[in-house]
């Protein structure tokens, strides 16, 4: 700590410009801006390659420029167009390189295009490159200033052009949910401007700017009171308030398909499927603090365990040809078992080899599905097909929209069981086993029985959204289940917070949503998950809505310096 | 007496040793019946075990990475499999280079010399960045933090790698002077084989001595034991990690290479299965054990190679070769639960653990 405070402020600087023209280099190199440069934010002004280089000198001119209060200006602005200039001149360092030398030898996506891009396709590289290192200072300079203007506005601010980029990004799906009302068609071109594919239009963006902006800025000033009121109602009203607001959103969800339409109940689906395994993952990781990184083991015996009861034909030596909720139960059951002949080894074993054991245990049972071994029980690479639909008298749920249904009581059945077991006896339990094993076992808790239903209830979760997932699509295949799903499914309760119910379906709807929407986003996918993973670890390990007991347990060593410190 | 003996025997303990007694017998039956059989000859089993060796001495040179880190810093380097792939993989351009030159084939010695040093100059570069970047910070978090951290270095890294050199299987060029094998009888044995295991066997005697002999040695032993009295001791910790992280790292390059002449292939997921393999392998010898690595290395390569063929074929079951990574993931399991420590490993304590 010490040595750092003797660094002098504009080796600071030039540090956090060294860094930041790293992540900018190497952001384009791995294809991330050319691939982002096909959408438009605003059309034909900035695209969304170019908002993510922005975003990158912003973020880090902003980290140079903060300072402390007694900063002086100067200083500070210094410091900020130093940051931007180092991050612009490492990328036209780039281009420059990439002139001399052919890098795409080696750097597949080094290509003509990206320096296209960098320079703004211009044809002399000089005044490119003069450009870029100037737009990196201008910038800094700009983003030092920020900190100038008042909290409030800067914040308002930020939160107008964060809404204004997802707003453009979003653009689909807002499309695809609104043209279903002809009436709005025109507000509509005005907003997304007329070609109808490229972003907002300019005056659109501006409108949405200044609506978001002046909102922000009010309920900043205002907000308080509004809560404040609601706080002084009397208790009776402030209950009825509350189920009324539940009420509301649980028609809302009622009415979503028909509102929705197929393509985004289907992708409903599939979040409502992810947010299912959350909920049960979430019961392992969050509350019991097992690291459980096979999840997608008791998906896929869920999935298969369906598959095979209720399949009407192909390639297998299977009739029991069931109906879909005669096999359902059956599902759960057998994920369950293998939670519990998992769990048995593993009570005895120490924290971190937990982790390699599940995640040996979720190859094991890929491969064994996989193999020629087990084919004609399971179908090999060939998977099971004709897979079952639920049915309800003579309702069959077998189209995106009415298959929703089915999700949403199995997500609401879920999410009522994590509810009710967070605050009961055995929830309390798995939450002392998570903080201390042995204080846990002292104060009588039965470990192996402890730990054993924690994985159980996790594993039926698992199983529960298996079974849907294979009559959702019909047909199961071994590489569904891959290590990946495992993976996804822990960096959504982890972005949404350990332990955290609101937690799981925000990380969901962020995780599983948001790529659907952005295919040059999907493309990424895996590494962005990667980075979050790593970022939400050093910056906000109890995730963005984290639970009360976990905010408080991950910054105790803050809050014991702090203690000391005053 | 016996009395008390029943008192202490729970649930969980019988339905261990069902899965165990089960597991274990059905290993029995199964090599007895294969044996029994007698499809194979014996040249075919020494092949199966040299192969085996080498492939083991690869997962010990991985292996070494995890224990030396989880020695130090008690936590699974998730990444390490990762640090494994980039090195492979980047050292692939240079030799795809030297081999349109003719470099390979005119000076196969220096050029596979070339290549180890870049790879291991890669592999030791992104497992130093890791641990600046991703573990520095967590040194005093909650264990569940920096094994999180870890596995998204992991992701990260897979996927930047796929970014900058593309998706596509590179096949690494074919040395000439590495061709052809020698037989002994039955012994049947390919030069590569031989340069993997030798050049294996000298980096963990060189790791072996360096831990033992040196003073940076001894004082990351000092580390492993108790960074706060090693710290009072005047040991620079946060240094000695790093050399820690070097030290793997640069095993994990060299392994890299070894793999890449094997398998001739590199991609940007081949890290994965060799990485839970050589993490299996530590577990097996004892994790934080230095000897343990190598020996788990070997063990599991053994196991890997000789087990389907012997275990599965007895029973009739088709295509057993495609079961190893199940046999090497049930080996792990039985170790765990009949010996958690390792093969070599001490009993430690849970709390240290």
């Amino acid at each position: 700590m010490e040595h750092e405070s003797k660094t002098p402020w504009w080796l600071k600087a030039l540090q956090t410009g060294l860094i930041g023209g790293v992540v900018a280099v190497l952001s384009c190199l791995i294809g991330m801006i050319e691939s982002f440069h096909e959408r438009d934010i605003i059309a034909g002004q900035i695209t969304m390659g170019e908002t993510v280089l922005l975003l990158i000198v912003i973020t880090f001119s902003y980290f140079s420029s903060r300072g402390t209060e007694d900063t002086a200006l100067p200083k500070r602005l210094t410091s900020g167009a130093l940051t931007g200039l180092v991050t612009g001149g490492l990328v036209a360092g780039l281009v420059l390189l990439g002139k001399w030398v052919n890098l795409r030898e080696i750097l597949v996506n080094a290509s003509p295009n990206l320096y296209k891009i960098l320079t703004f396709e211009m044809e002399n590289t000089t005044t490119a490159l003069a450009y870029l290192l100037i737009a990196g200072t201008v910038i800094g300079l700009l983003t030092a200033l920020l900190h100038l203007i008042p909290t409030v506005w800067r914040r308002a601010v930020i939160y107008g052009l964060t809404i204004v980029s997802l707003i453009a990004l979003l653009q689909d799906l807002i499309r695809i949910t609104l043209t279903r009302f002809p009436q709005i068609t025109e507000a509509l071109a005005w907003m997304f401007g007329s070609r109808g594919q490229e972003g907002l239009s300019v005056n659109g963006a501006i409108a949405v700017f200044l609506i978001v902006t002046a909102l922000n800025y009010a309920s900043a000033t205002r907000g308080d009171s509004i809560r404040s009121r609601v706080r002084a109602l009397p208790t009776g009203t402030q209950q009825g308030l509350r189920w009324g607001s539940w009420l509301l959103l649980f028609a809302f969800l009622l009415i979503w398909p028909r509102i929705a339409g197929p393509y985004l109940s289907e992708v409903t689906n599939g979040i409502g499927l992810f947010i299912l395994m959350g909920l049960g993952l979430n019961i392992v990781v969050g509350y019991a603090g097992l690291l459980d990184l096979g999840y997608v083991a008791f998906f896929a015996l869920g999935a298969y365990t369906m598959a095979v009861l209720t399949t009407t034909g192909g390639e297998i030596t299977a009739n029991f040809e069931w109906t879909f909720w005669q096999a359902l139960p059956a599902a759960i059951f057998m994920a369950v078992l293998a939670g519990v002949v998992l769990g048995i080894p593993v009570l005895k074993i120490r924290g971190d080899y937990l982790a390699i054991i599940t995640l040996g245990f979720g190859e094991i049972i890929r491969i064994m599905f996989l193999s020629d071994f087990l084919k004609p029980y399971f179908g090999g690479s060939f998977g099971i097909v004709l897979i079952a639909s639920p049915t309800f008298g003579n309702l069959r749920f077998n189209t995106p929209q009415t298959l929703y249904y089915v999700i949403l009581a199995g997500c609401l059945l879920a999410l009522f069981v994590a509810y009710r077991l967070r605050d009961s006896r055995m929830g309390r339990a798995w939450k002392a086993i998570r903080e201390d094993e042995d204080v846990a076992q002292a104060m009588g808790i039965n470990l192996t029985s402890t730990k054993l239903l924690a994985f159980a209830m996790g594993a039926a979760f698992g199983g529960l959204g298996g079974a849907i997932f294979a009559s959702k699509l019909s047909t199961v295949y071994p590489h569904s289940f891959v290590f990946l799903v495992s993976i996804n499914v822990l960096a959504l309760i982890i972005v949404g917070g350990m332990g955290s119910l609101p937690g799981v379906i925000v990380g969901a709807l962020l995780l599983v949503g948001l790529p659907e929407f952005l295919r040059e986003f999907s493309e990424f996918r895996n590494l962005i998950f990667g980075a979050l993973l790593i970022a939400m670890m050093l910056s906000k390990p109890e995730g963005f809505l984290p639970e009360a007991v976990h905010r408080r347990e991950l910054h105790e060593a803050d809050n014991a310096a702090n203690t000391a410190g005053t | 007496m016996r009395q008390r003996f029943l008192n202490r025997i729970n649930f969980t303990d019988i339905a261990l040793g069902i899965i165990g007694a089960s597991l274990v017998g059905l290993i029995v039956v199964g090599s007895f019946k294969t044996l029994a059989e007698g499809n194979y000859t014996t040249r075919q089993w020494l092949d199966f075990v040299v192969f085996g060796v080498a492939q083991g001495s690869i997962y010990a040179l991985i292996a070494l990475g995890y224990t030396l880190v989880y020695g130090i810093l008690r936590m699974i380097n998730f990444a390490h499999s990762e640090v494994f792939m980039s090195g492979a993989f980047t050292a692939y351009f240079a030799a795809d280079a030297m081999a349109k030159a003719g470099f390979i084939r005119s000076n196969p010695f220096i050029a596979i010399l070339i290549l180890f040093a870049i790879s291991m100059a890669t592999s030791v570069f992104i497992g130093v960045l890791v641990e600046r970047i991703a573990y520095r910070p967590l040194r005093r978090a909650p264990r569940l933090v920096p094994l999180i951290t870890a596995i998204g270095a992991s992701f990260f890294l897979q996927y930047t790698f796929k970014g900058l050199y593309g998706d596509q299987f590179k096949a690494y060029p074919e040395v000439a002077a590495l061709k052809g094998s020698w037989t002994w009888g039955d012994l049947n044995i390919t030069r590569i084989q031989v340069v993997v295991i030798l050049s294996a066997a000298l980096l963990m005697l060189g790791l072996y001595l360096y831990v033992q002999y040196t003073k940076t040695g001894k004082a990351m032993r000092a580390v492993s034991e108790d960074k706060d009295v090693a710290a009072l001791m005047g040991i620079n910790v946060d240094a000695i990690i790093v050399r820690t992280f070097v030290l793997g790292a640069a095993l994990a390059g060299a392994a890299g290479i070894l793999y890449a002449l094997t398998f001739r292939q590199v991609n940007f997921l081949m890290g994965f299965i060799p990485g839970i393999k050589a993490f299996t392998a530590a577990v097996l010898g004892g994790i934080g054990n230095i000897p343990g690595a190598m020996l788990g290395g070997l063990f599991l390569g053994l196991f890997e190679s000789v087990g389907p063929i012997l275990f599965l074929d007895g029973l009739n079951v088709p295509a057993p070769y495609q079961l190893k990574d199940v046999i090497a993931f049930t080996m792990l399991v039985l170790v765990l639960l009949f010996r958690p420590s390792g093969i070599l490993g001490e009993r430690l304590s849970e709390k240290k653990a």
